[in-house]
């Protein structure tokens, strides 16, 4: 599986209630969160982001509350995968439950600035900034987490696990 | 290798002898809890694994966020899992008026004790910690599997020891030394990890401090916070509780990551700035600065509604006035602490001293309802999150603050130190 798109660039400490705020959360309608998304952080963000774009973050994205309003409003708004230095920890679940692609790389978090085209392998977990001719390489999944993804999220995994 | 109090939790739950930091595991769960938002958001995604929930005992609901319901939306929702506790006959389902904010009312309705393994899909589940369970907050996905099958995925946490020495003084509660924690290692200082308060500074912190403390732990990122069980622990669950809790201590070789001593007598009054909880300041600091004007003051939440903050905040408003300037929202957490308020005269001093007393509810910590901000207005809150537009507008600025501080700058219109209050 691959990814690409064009780049959106944020900072340190970027948390759930920029990117979905508690106003919105009398819904959980997929749509109209993702009309929401990033409306405390960047409003023009809905009306520049295109099906495949990237986000792009420093240190302990998504911290703060555990709604998974956060993640399902971003995947749902078209982006296709965010890249961080680090996550905060109910984001990173949350966004593996629903399967939003998320990976860790200081490296490339670093490397990649705002507009960029970038592409992604998931399988190899390799990062192409195709704007600047680099290339970095992400953190692969532990195993356990790469069986939940390939089984298709969470619910998934757990049905089948019933099954068993 | 020797496991600390969460890591032995874990393994136990997980039918394993040992675990270490990194592991991944399939743990048992005891308690799994959801509320107003999280909730309905969970039921067709339950639906998808089940049609009863794993144990009726052990699935809980509490609508509290956007309760009473702000507009039909929400009403729709807190509709939603009113129907499916009692479709599903659930033991715990905490309606309106007869309960309270979630993390306040289920240690106080002994719902939750020692030992246990508890999930909630809201990020400060992580309070109960201070009654010794491991204790943590994940997303609706993960809620749903909880509530279907009674198990969930964990990768067992490294961990951070605080040691605790000395005495806090006069006007520091939990409130002031989780801030000063925060301030010292940052917003993901503990990221992935759990944070373990011991030492001898525990036995000067009531429950109430504790409960301050560890539901905050999410605030430097932690996966969850915990206490060891002590004497007041103890008789807490005892008096809360009917049931049998297990106390789990750490090896004496459990390994942690980091170990940070806190002297609790060095800690001061101290605020935490907008926009992130770690960026604290203490009460001297702020008396060098230029007086800072505010316009509201919270005084409830999971962090500070509980009984101890209900009468620290009296105890400095008792015989002032508020401000002209400033409107103050006092909300007890639940309905007997309102009650207890009642009894012990707390309301007619917040009615006389000209705060508004609300009904049991997250109310405005979140920007949902009953207090939110206007652009340009400054808040001190005893709340947990001061993030851009967490109350209201995003040029509005939260200043997160022990209920004594919250008082105090009720009364003079600007942050102010408790310790002065008399003075004036």
């Amino acid at each position: 599986m691959r990814a690409l798109g064009h780049v959106f660039k944020y900072g340190d400490n970027v948390d759930t209630d920029v990117i979905i705020p508690a106003r919105y959360l009398n819904s959980f309608d997929a749509q109209e969160l993702a009309s929401h998304a990033m409306a405390d952080i960047d409003p023009e963000f809905v009306d520049k982001v295109q099906p495949g774009d990237i986000i792009v973050a420093n240190k302990n994205f998504g911290c703060g509350s555990s709604r998974e309003h956060a993640p399902l409003c971003l995947k749902t708004a078209g982006v296709s995968c965010v890249i961080a230095e680090t996550f905060a920890r109910i984001f990173y679940r949350n966004a593996i439950n629903i399967g939003l692609p998320i990976i860790e790389c200081p490296e490339a978090a670093k490397g990649i600035e705002a507009g960029d085209e970038v592409e992604i392998d998931f399988d190899s977990g390799k990062i192409y900034n195709r704007t600047k001719g680099t290339e970095f390489q992400g953190q692969p999944f532990p195993e356990f987490m790469q069986k939940l993804i390939a089984a298709g999220g969470l619910v998934k995994y757990t049905n089948a696990k019933k099954g068993d | 290798m020797g496991m600390t109090m969460t890591q032995k939790i874990l393994a136990a739950h997980a039918g394993l002898d040992s675990v270490e930091a990194g592991q991944l595991i399939e743990a048992k769960l005891d308690i799994v809890m959801a509320n107003d938002i999280t909730g309905p958001m969970a039921l067709p995604i339950f639906k998808e694994m089940a049609d009863k929930v794993y144990d009726k005992d052990k699935v809980v609901l509490v609508p509290d966020h956007f309760t009473p319901n702000k507009d039909i939306k929400s009403a729709e929702n807190s509709k939603s899992i009113r129907d499916f506790a009692r479709e599903q006959g659930l033991t715990w389902y905490f309606e309106q008026g007869k309960s309270g904010v979630e993390h306040a009312i289920l240690p106080e309705a002994g719902v939750v004790v020692a030992g246990e393994c508890i999930i909630g899909a809201d990020s400060h589940t992580c309070t109960y910690g201070a009654l010794g369970a491991f204790s943590t907050g994940v997303g609706t996905t993960d809620i749903a599997t909880g509530m279907a099958t009674g198990e969930l995925w964990f990768k067992v946490p490294g961990a951070m020891k605080f040691v605790l020495t000395g005495k806090p003084g006069p006007y520091v509660s939990g409130k002031d030394i989780i801030i000063h924690i925060i301030g010292k290692i940052g917003v993901d200082g503990a990221l992935y990890r759990s944070m373990e308060f011991v030492g001898e500074g525990v036995k000067e912190l009531s429950m109430d401090d504790r409960f301050t403390m560890a539901n905050m732990a999410i605030e430097a990122g932690a996966k969850n916070g915990i206490f060891p069980v002590d004497e007041k622990a103890a008789a807490y669950m005892e008096e809360h509780s009917a049931k049998a809790y297990k106390v789990y201590e750490a090896d004496a070789d459990a390994v942690y990551e980091e170990v940070i001593e806190i002297d609790l007598s060095k800690v001061r009054p101290t605020v935490a700035f907008p926009h992130l909880p770690g960026n604290a300041k203490t009460i001297d600091e702020i008396e060098a600065m230029d007086p800072i004007a505010i316009n509201q003051v919270v005084i409830g939440s999971c962090t500070n509604g509980r009984m101890e903050d209900m009468r620290k905040a009296a105890a400095i408003l008792k015989g002032h006035k508020v401000h002209e300037d400033v409107r103050v929202m006092v909300i007890p957490a639940t309905q007997k602490i309102y009650k207890q308020c009642i009894a012990e005269g707390l309301l007619d001093i917040f009615v006389d001293a000209g705060c508004a007393v609300n009904t049991p509810s997250c109310g405005p910590c979140m920007g949902g309802h009953m207090g939110v901000m206007a652009a340009g207005e400054r808040c001190v809150s005893t709340t947990n999150r001061n993030f851009v537009g967490r109350m209201g507008h995003v040029e509005s600025l939260i200043y997160l603050a022990s209920p004594e501080v919250a008082a105090a700058s009720a009364i003079a219109g600007c942050i102010a130190n408790p310790e002065k209050v008399g003075d004036r």
